[in-house]
């Protein structure tokens, strides 16, 4: 028997939740960005009425003015948006206990147990979804239906805004494999242009292609591709553990990156930074009781936008704040000169090469012992857990005064999970 | 738009209100704020929902105060009704 799985994508998420708070919003062009003074100004999400003049995500705001002249731009208000994305998730859980979230704005559910117990016609429980959430919430869905994963997120982006599409066996080669192989999760412009310079520009043309072709021209990721294309896919929806956190799982690796308020063009100011965004990534892994046993830095210029990484391992794994930002400041302080010739505009430090913290590090005979900066980390987490994320902060963190008040680990971290970290 | 009402706005109140062993919260009382007490003499409904006329959304109790009813909306922790501003 075919699965039943429902995606469900909250439209323009953060600015329907806006006009959904704000009411004299409404039909107004408006967008969600980062802040300007902090060289954060790019737009995040759109109203439909933004959309209209052509605006797009990760425009530059003086970009979208010149679109729109009259354009509404509002500072990003995660809490609210967390609040609400938790509120819709509410409501799904009262179709089926299998739901799994795909960011904050978007869901799978899988209904094949659960059916029965709505009256059995999928049609039926989207609809209601879809009306539950108006009523509700005041922001609209749109809804793709389908027996696996990947054909139902694909209905949920082919008619938006408040739109439910059902991909069935009877209509998927004329709606599915019909459109451009863009339209498909999981290809980027690379892939896309790499699947044109074969003459493959449909999802029907790749669902298509021989398996020798597939193996000659993209390897492994061809034939998952081609997988999806066929809606083979037998992905499960996966419920999400509410005792990890919120919006993923299980993870390769914690990131956290950061464009400076101003382009760095000293080594302190890079300090400040790097323990800045390593003490984010560290206590990220902590709370999760991980360790890393790798470090990875990513820099951009500030000239050209040009940029390069690096990684080092560890000698033992860990996640101590200072292991993570020595490792880091060594690989930066290796690769930049840092002076006026070369500012740097982003940094970005990821931990990877993740084990469980549990069952304790194979210490070395020959070296002196070091003090327990794990616990003397432990000391501050419970500090932050109880008084916030600000209340205690590293001297370095203090040398750019432009960095503080930063609150990284709460403000910075609303990633989508990846299809393949699983 | 009801004769005599110009527009609504979001007006957060002071409100009363009852937990049982549950959670579940009934309000009990809404006081004004030059000072005047309403008592709530029934909960009518209870539902999540949006205010589409002022925004936000929470738990919405119908109220019946006296001969009227209204809405209260319970944004948690804060209440708020919609006000009648009027023309």
């Amino acid at each position: 028997m075919d699965r039943v799985i429902l995606h469900s994508d909250m439209n323009s998420f953060y600015a329907s939740v806006e006009q959904a708070e704000q009411p004299e919003l409404r039909g107004k062009p408006v967008v969600v960005a980062g802040k300007e003074e902090l060289r954060h100004g790019i737009v995040l999400t759109k109203s439909t009425e933004a959309k209209k003049y052509g605006i797009k995500t990760a425009e530059a705001l003086w970009q979208a003015r010149a679109k729109c002249p009259d354009l509404i731009v509002l500072p990003p208000r995660y809490k609210l948006y967390r609040r609400y994305s938790e509120m819709a998730r509410n409501i799904y859980y009262q179709y089926t206990d299998l739901v799994e979230p795909f960011g904050l704005d978007e869901c799978w559910l899988d209904l094949t147990g659960s059916l029965p117990l709505h009256g059995g016609d999928a049609l039926v429980v989207a609809r209601e979804i879809s009306e539950r959430v108006k009523a509700e919430l005041g922001c609209t869905v749109s809804i793709g239906l389908s027996w696996n994963k990947i054909f139902a997120k694909f209905g949920s982006d082919y008619r938006k805004p408040d739109a439910i599409t059902p991909i069935t066996r009877q209509n998927y080669q004329s709606i599915v494999w019909e459109s451009p192989v863009r339209d498909l999760l999981y290809v980027g412009p690379a892939t896309e242009r790499k699947l044109h310079a074969y003459g493959i520009r449909t999802i029907g043309q790749l669902a298509g292609t021989s398996d020798a072709y597939l193996r000659r021209r993209f390897g492994k990721v061809g034939f998952i591709l081609r997988t999806f294309a066929r809606g083979e896919d037998t992905t499960p929806v996966k419920a999400y553990d509410p005792t990890r956190r919120d919006v993923w799982r299980e993870v390769k690796s914690y990131g956290n990156g950061l464009t400076a308020p101003h382009p760095i063009t000293t080594a302190a100011d890079a300090q400040a930074l790097i323990w800045l965004l390593s003490e984010s990534v560290a206590q990220r892994m902590r709370a999760d009781g991980m360790r890393a046993r790798t470090i990875a830095i990513g820099v951009c210029n500030d000239v050209d936008l040009s940029g390069y990484g690096c990684q080092v391992k560890l000698d033992r794994p860990s996640a101590a704040t200072r292991h993570v930002a020595h490792a880091a400041w060594a690989l930066l302080h290796a690769c930049e000169p840092f002076d006026e010739d070369h500012p740097i505009r982003a940094l970005h430090v990821r931990a990877t090469d993740l084990v469980e913290a549990d069952p304790g590090v194979q210490l070395s005979l020959f070296e002196a012992d070091e003090p327990d900066w794990e616990g003397l980390d432990a000391c501050i987490d419970e500090l932050r857990r109880r008084y916030g994320n600000t209340c205690i902060v590293r001297g370095t963190e203090l040398l750019d005064a432009s960095l503080v008040g930063l609150d990284i680990k709460d403000e910075n971290t609303v990633h989508p999970v990846g299809y393949f970290h699983r | 738009m009801v004769k005599g009402i110009d527009s609504r706005r979001k007006h957060y109140v002071q409100v009363l209100s009852r937990t049982d062993e549950d959670g579940h919260i009934t309000p009990v009382a809404i006081t004004w704020e030059d000072g005047r007490t309403f008592d709530i003499d029934r909960v009518l409904d209870c539902r999540q929902a949006a205010s589409l006329k002022v925004g936000g959304t929470g738990t919405r109790y119908l109220v019946r105060i006296g001969r009227t009813s209204t809405y209260l909306f319970h944004e948690d922790p804060r209440w708020f009704v919609e006000e009648k501003v009027m023309g």
